[in-house]
């Protein structure tokens, strides 16, 4: 009897953590929720949660669920690093979700690589981030597969000729210029003029009074939003109209332009890797799951870490085990269909394909799908 | 293609003038270098946006009273931070740092309070109907600009010529002990002088605001950099020479956007800078030393 109870403790208490292990699958992620940055780390947590909970109804690996960690790097590399090495070493996690912007990835990409755990960065568009090494994925578009589409919806309303013009003292602004560049030599547009401006400028009518006498189809504009918006406002000024295409980079792609500009940005295109109006499957219950639960819009972060919760998810359920090395291995695979559209990765982990990239226009001061 | 660059050359150089205005009448009059001035060209054009956006007033109510409010804050600060400073041996360079760092005090505080974000004033607030000649353009607010640089400067320099308020104020900048003892009240004068300095850098605020579509706290730190060319080429004090140094940095930084590369414009700007200094240190219209206003 005694030796019994005994057997029966000694079996509870060997017992107990295996079955809380058997339990939930440890995961974490490593975002900006706190300090300047910390809407875009706010709204990825969301995302992911959301996804989390859709996940866990019917779990992975037979029924077990997912425990996400999301621990808060407030912006700061360092902070980043040192919350990757808690996951690992403390939690235990199997996969890491993030961190949010590239400056972070960079030094976390390199910890999390040489421990061999599979790092899935959702909304990290820098150059080279897949070069880390071959635990370092991404679903986050880069702009060199966004700005193309963009160029081809410009060509298809018969765009042969097009002036650029970017910011030249600051670098997001200057590199999405040498893609835009290189996108439109490679599409066989004619560059005829090119022209920069300070982002603090506010005096753009030199550079537009000479793009106009050159006539060109079309100005494609990589700075921020700012600034863009006081190029806008001031074409129109010097008497540009719908005869002029304006296409934005990146930069461009934010509300606050039809809020700065109004009117003035009406036409203006600009390719996007997510739109809240997009019609892919699972798109508009994303988008209703979303607004009842934090009531309010999800943004491009919000879909984009959504669908990375979810194959993250899969990828471990195909894994067939918690092992990182088997959800490295099924992540290099996977084949997904989410609200950002058709998604795979390429042999280099990037994303394959810039098929959901949807291309926008503004209208009466607001961005609608272009038809 | 000439004949529009030429009208955004003298545009641009128009604003430029506008701004140093206010700021070379305050150094010729106090020798003080005070850079919260770029604060009051921003609280004027704030103080215009908040009459208009909420206020819902017509820009010909707002242009004045953003002014006046400018010119109010411009009193209430310089007397706070000038007096101490202007009786130090070396005002110039005390000035220059106590404001420098008030101003960017002034700003992070209004950053704080208001965001970052650019705003604008409400669209509608002045026609956006262009007069167009021969293929040149020239909008509402553009045409404001002209024909207040050119107002507010002659209506300075009668001010400072026909006016006893002139003469006093003249009196001061010559020799401010012996001002004070021919009977001119120095503090008075002293307060009047911030207030035009503030009202006029209010009013520049409220017209770039409104041509540029571009109000932030910051606004006036990006055109002190400019403001300072135009106020030692043009001569430190001398508004006349802020009027014609204005315009000319305008039109060179325009004609070497359009005609020789976009990314130059400032490199022939502060080049001038450093030429002008070298050749004619008191600037082309200055004064040997002392005498200004």
């Amino acid at each position: 009897m005694k030796r019994r109870t005994l057997g029966l403790l000694a079996a509870a208490l060997f017992a107990t953590p295996v079955l809380a292990q058997a339990q939930s699958v440890p995961v974490g992620a490593i975002e900006i929720l706190s300090g300047p940055n910390a809407a875009y780390g706010i709204a990825i947590k969301a995302g992911l949660e959301l996804a989390l909970d859709e996940v866990n109804v019917k779990g992975v690996l037979g029924g077990r669920k997912i425990a996400l960690t999301v621990e808060d790097s407030a912006g700061s590399p360092d902070q980043a690093v040192n919350a990757a090495r808690k996951l690992i070493g403390r939690d235990k996690v199997v996969a890491i979700i993030g961190p949010t912007i590239s400056g972070e990835m960079f030094r976390v990409g390199p910890v999390t690589n040489e421990r061999k755990v599979p790092t899935l960065g959702t909304s990290t568009t820098a150059n080279g981030i897949t070069d880390i090494g071959p635990y370092i994925f991404r679903t986050s578009l880069p702009e060199s597969d966004v700005i193309p589409v963009t160029l081809k919806a410009a060509m298809a309303r018969g765009v042969k000729t097009i002036a650029l013009m970017y910011a030249n003292d600051d670098a997001f602004s200057k590199s999405g210029f040498d893609v835009m560049k290189a996108a439109a030599e490679k599409a066989g547009l004619k560059i005829i003029d090119i022209e920069s401006f300070g982002q603090k400028d506010s005096d753009f009518s030199a550079q537009l009074t000479k793009i106009k006498s050159l006539k060109p189809d079309a100005v494609g504009i990589s700075a921020l939003v700012e600034p863009t918006s006081g190029v806008l406002l001031q074409a129109r000024q010097l008497g540009f109209g719908q005869e002029t295409l304006f296409i934005g980079g990146n930069g461009a792609n934010s509300p606050k332009l039809g809020a700065i500009a109004g009117a003035a940005a009406d036409g203006l295109i600009v390719g996007s890797p997510w739109f809240i109006g997009k019609e892919t499957d699972g798109n508009p219950a994303f988008v209703a799951a979303f607004k009842a639960r934090y009531n309010k819009d999800p943004d491009q972060f919000a879909a984009q870490a959504y669908d990375a919760m979810k194959i993250m998810a899969i990828a471990i359920d195909k894994a067939g085990a918690v092992d990182s090395e088997k959800v490295t291995a099924a992540l290099a695979k996977t084949d997904f269909k989410g609200v950002m559209g058709p998604f795979q990765f390429t042999d280099h982990r990037d994303p394959a394909t810039a098929a959901g990239v949807v291309v926008l226009t503004m209208k009466d001061g607001k961005f609608v799908i272009l038809k | 293609m000439l004949a529009q660059q030429m009208v955004n050359g003298v545009l641009l150089g128009a604003t430029y003038a506008l701004f140093a205005l206010g700021f070379t009448l305050i150094f010729g009059v106090l020798r003080v270098i005070n850079l919260t001035y770029g604060f009051y060209f921003s609280a004027g054009a704030f103080i215009a946006l908040y009459l208009t956006r909420v206020l819902g007033l017509n820009i010909v109510l707002a242009l004045p009273l953003g002014t006046i409010a400018a010119g109010l804050v411009a009193v209430a600060m310089d007397s706070l931070l000038l007096p101490r400073l202007r009786h130090r041996r070396t005002a110039e360079l005390d000035s220059l740092m106590v404001t420098l760092g008030a101003v960017l005090a002034l700003y992070s505080i209004m950053t704080a309070w208001l965001g970052p974000d650019i705003r604008r004033f409400p669209p509608g607030t002045i026609s956006a109907d262009a007069l167009e000649i021969l293929g040149v353009r020239l909008t509402a607010a553009e045409g404001l600009i002209l024909l207040a640089s050119f107002v507010l400067v002659a209506a300075l320099m009668a001010l400072m010529k026909f006016t006893r308020l002139g003469l006093a104020i003249r009196a001061l900048a010559e020799k401010p002990d012996a001002a004070g003892l021919m009977g001119i009240n120095v503090p008075a004068t002293s307060r009047i002088v911030s207030f035009l300095s503030g009202a006029l850098a209010g009013a520049g605020g409220i017209l770039i605001g409104l041509n540029f579509n571009a109000i932030q706290p910051y606004m006036g730190e990006s055109m002190m950099l400019r403001g300072f060319v135009v106020i030692i080429v043009g001569g430190m004090g001398d508004s006349r020479g802020a009027l014609v140094a204005g315009l000319a940095l305008g039109i060179i930084e325009v004609l070497t956007a359009g005609y020789i590369d976009s990314g130059l414009k400032e490199t022939v700007a502060f080049a001038i800078l450093v030429v002008v200094l070298w050749t004619r240190p008191q600037g082309l219209f200055g004064r040997a030393v002392g005498q200004r206003a």
